[in-house]
């Protein structure tokens, strides 16, 4: 069976994620998507299985126009996808979670020993012999999740398998066994749709490899008729089309220092960063630096490795430690981590400091309102007043609101993990500036971004994680795309 | 910008009020007495003891959490408050201190329990809802305790310039309460660990003290519901305030505070209050079976709380309350 898309199209609030692509995925083809973060990869998997409904476009299954407007709509055609964040039933058992949705059943009463041949056979099949049916599968490794879950792909006869990144979780040897797993169901004719960051696998197995950059299909060709650096250049090769703001005249003295870093899959990580400095965290999502900041903020805990803040060791047990000692977090997600969205403007931005503006515990209105308004003002957040629900401003100005925050509580560290994410063209400049004005003013701030203009352009120096370990820094005038992509990519000793 | 929730919260603001005097001028109509000064002060008094406890409830909501053992541990005050007058002749200080210290107890153990040792606030006052009144039936010997000094009456029988002592009492706290959550830090903390708990940790509030000190204003204010219930019955009674609970979430969530956390006022749970005061006394005076009252009552708690869910205007899709 075949599944194409023409013209494909979805825009979400300020960005276009999708914006006219056309791929054809054919039965028997193992076809690799590839692209940086935010190339619109998601994006297309989510269309093709159900998971978002496209503005403008179509599906075709065998040329048939089909509309999947649920993932349910999709696996009745026998499409299914296999997302990074695995959709099992940890309590439930190997076979529960194979069966599960297509019980073999009468009159509603499900047959375990049928249940069990099912998956059993679903197992044997893609060569997992040894995987016990009977044990809850969130006893197994995340590797043996992973098989289980394409068995229930099978066991409901998919006939196109969408994988988002399935080696992210997977070690050496068990991505070996999943690359042979997939040419297997290549060899039955199953259309396998597979995006990976890996282009040592891509090129392994994909017959076929599709680039998105930007939300655009940018080629979509013959394993054999590319080359790797020509992928490469292909995913990163964007015209530095936004302008940033120029890096403050003066560098002033290191203000942080981080060394040996560990804190959950933080391997080994290290960094400085001066006053006045941006340091940009480049690297995949999965490379660590999430946790990274996060450990520097106080909210992971800090299992190796020293870090001085101003020359004084600093070893903060939680976030309200590293607030007082002026290190602040803006993260990635403010919806579920910086906002409480049914709190007004005024609320969320005096969150940290209601302290600073209340005398023995009792808020003093007048001083209240008179900060809230000044960093209002200072940051040009437009909202229609402080009583404003926080969640009808934008992006952009909820993500000011956050920096406002920190102002209030003299934070002069500052770390940004993706600053502009969901943010729209223009409000991205003004955080651009904002964020040179601040360095202006002495402020150290590293700044996770995916997107690798933003980095490049934004940073004095560029700081390249890659499998929980600092791996690479690139100085602003040797910072190049391909450079540091092939840092990211791990093509450094590839190449 | 247009927002439908937004339009609807204001209307659901003011809608609670609008519908509390529309439900009055029915049962004045119909009921006759309703509007007598001395049924005004009839309800006003009925309403006081859940009052008092609704406003404890409305700050514990706030932060997204329950309290279901209250109405046990209005008995165990009560009885404790009621024993210790008994024992000692004294009718006002003495009782008040215990009363006081024993919800304070209670509220500790609730406190340390969701907030220190993790445990979901309902299943902790839960175990409160029991463990407090087997407490209460223990001490007293399963028997209401009355043989009291005379002056013991003070908090439940006492008309002040005539307003019953527990209306005045109910004022009180309700002022003190709403001052709380509006004006201080630790009630602004409270609307930010219910309203996004991690977004509050990670602004560096100790979002586990606040969850603690919470129950412990909670408990207090407990207390002194039961001292005031046992002051108006002239007795520690073990069997009072059964299913008090119920009638206190009841005021808290028709009065708009929600029960995921970071919504409610005392203001809202005033209205909630006096409006379920107002029509259990007007379905009575207008000689309604009981049993549809209980039926009314249901549907008024329901209508409220789909007015909260579609407040929300955030729904996720396919996934039921919780």
């Amino acid at each position: 069976m075949d599944l194409s898309a023409r013209s494909l199209t979805r825009r979400y609030p300020g960005v276009l994620a999708l914006d006219g692509v056309d791929a054809d995925f054919k039965g028997g083809e193992i076809h690799a998507v590839v692209g940086e973060n935010g190339a619109g990869k998601s994006t297309l998997m989510r269309l093709l299985s159900g998971a978002a409904i496209p503005d403008q476009g179509t599906l075709l299954i065998d040329g048939t126009p089909v509309r999947f407007d649920s993932p349910h709509a999709a696996h009745a055609r026998g499409v299914r996808m296999i997302h990074q964040e695995l959709a099992l039933v940890p309590e439930l058992t190997v076979a529960d979670n194979i069966v599960l949705g297509s019980e073999p059943a009468s009159h509603g009463v499900i047959s375990r020993r049928r249940q069990a041949v099912v998956a059993r056979r679903a197992l044997d099949r893609l060569g997992q012999r040894d995987l016990d049916v009977d044990v809850p599968i969130g006893s197994l490794s995340l590797a043996s999740q992973q098989m289980a879950e394409i068995a229930k792909a099978m066991v409901h006869q998919a006939s196109v398998l969408i994988l988002d990144e399935p080696t992210a979780i997977l070690s050496h040897d068990e991505t070996a066994v999943l690359l042979a797993l997939l040419q297997q169901l290549r060899a039955d004719g199953v259309a396998i749709v597979f995006v990976s960051h890996r282009l040592d696998e891509v090129f392994q197995v994909a017959d076929r490899i599709t680039v998105l950059r930007d939300g655009q299909l940018i080629s979509s060709s013959s394993a054999t008729a590319v080359s790797r650096p020509e992928v490469v250049r292909q995913m990163v090769g964007r015209e530095l089309a936004e302008t940033f703001p120029e890096p403050s005249a003066v560098v002033g003295a290191e203000v942080l220092r981080i060394s040996g870093v560990q804190s959950g899959i933080v391997r080994d990580a290290s960094l400085t960063v001066r006053a006045g400095e941006i340091v940009a965290l480049a690297g995949l999502v999965g490379a660590g630096r999430t946790e990274l900041v996060r450990a520097i903020f106080g909210a992971a805990p800090l299992e190796a490795g020293t870090m001085t803040l101003r020359q004084h060791p600093y070893r903060p047990r939680s976030p309200r430690d590293a607030i007082a000692a002026g290190v602040a977090l803006i993260p990635e997600d403010r919806k579920r981590q910086a906002l409480n969205l049914i709190a007004s403007t005024r609320d969320n931005m005096i969150l940290a400091t209601l302290d600073a503006v209340a005398d023995h515990g009792v808020v003093r209105p007048r001083e209240e309102a008179a900060a809230v308004a000044h960093w209002i003002d200072a940051l040009s957040i437009r909202a229609s007043s402080p009583d404003q629900p926080v969640r009808l401003l934008s992006g952009g100005n909820q993500q000011k609101v956050v920096v406002a925050r920190w102002m209030l509580a003299n934070c002069s560290v500052l770390l940004f993990d993706e600053p502009t994410r969901g943010v729209d063209v223009g409000a991205k400049a003004e955080i651009y500036a904002l964020m040179r004005r601040l360095t202006g003013q002495g402020a150290a701030i590293v700044m996770i971004s995916s997107e690798l203009p933003e980095a490049l352009g934004m940073a004095d120096r560029v700081v390249v994680m890659r499998g929980g370990r600092t791996v690479g820094e690139v100085a602003r005038q040797d910072a190049t795309a391909d450079h540091v992509a092939r840092l990211i990519l791990g093509e450094d000793r590839a190449a | 910008m247009k927002h439908p929730a937004l339009r609807w919260e204001r209307v659901s603001e003011y809608a609670l009020v609008g519908v509390t005097v529309l439900v009055a001028a029915i049962f004045a109509a119909v009921a006759p007495g309703f509007l007598s000064l001395q049924n005004m002060v009839n309800i006003a008094l009925s309403i006081a003891v859940t009052g008092i406890l609704a406003v404890g409830m409305t700050v514990v909501m706030v932060t997204g959490g329950i309290d279901l053992g209250v109405g046990s541990v209005i008995a165990l005050t009560g009885v404790a408050a009621a024993m210790s007058a008994e024992a000692t002749g004294s009718a006002v200080v003495v009782p008040l201190v215990v009363a006081l210290g024993t919800g304070v107890a209670t509220g500790l153990v609730n406190g340390t329990l969701v907030a220190y040792l993790r445990v979901p606030a309902f299943v902790a006052t839960l175990a409160m809802l029991t463990a407090a009144r087997g407490l209460a039936f223990l001490i007293s010997g399963g028997r209401s305790h009355g043989d009291l000094p005379d002056h013991f009456g003070w908090l439940g029988r006492s008309v002040i310039g005539g307003i019953p002592a527990p209306v005045l009492a109910m004022v009180v706290v309700m002022f003190g309460g709403a001052f709380v959550l509006r004006r201080t830090v630790f009630g602004r903390h409270a609307y930010g660990v219910g309203g996004n708990v991690e977004a509050a940790w990670l602004a560096g509030i100790n979002t586990r003290f606040v969850v603690w000190l919470v129950y412990v204003l909670n408990g207090l204010l407990a207390g002194l519901g039961g001292l005031t219930l046992a002051s108006r019955l002239g007795a520690g009674v073990p069997s009072a305030g059964v299913q008090y609970e119920l009638d206190v979430i009841a005021a808290c969530v028709v009065g708009g505070t929600s029960l995921t956390g970071g919504r409610g006022t005392v203001a809202g749970t005033l209205s909630g209050t006096v409006f379920i005061g107002v029509l259990t006394n007007g379905l009575n005076l207008a000689n309604v079976d009981p049993y549809v009252q209980k039926i009314a009552l249901g549907l008024v708690i329901v209508v409220a709380v789909i007015g909260d869910q579609l407040g929300r205007g955030d729904s996720a899709a396919g996934r039921p309350g919780t």
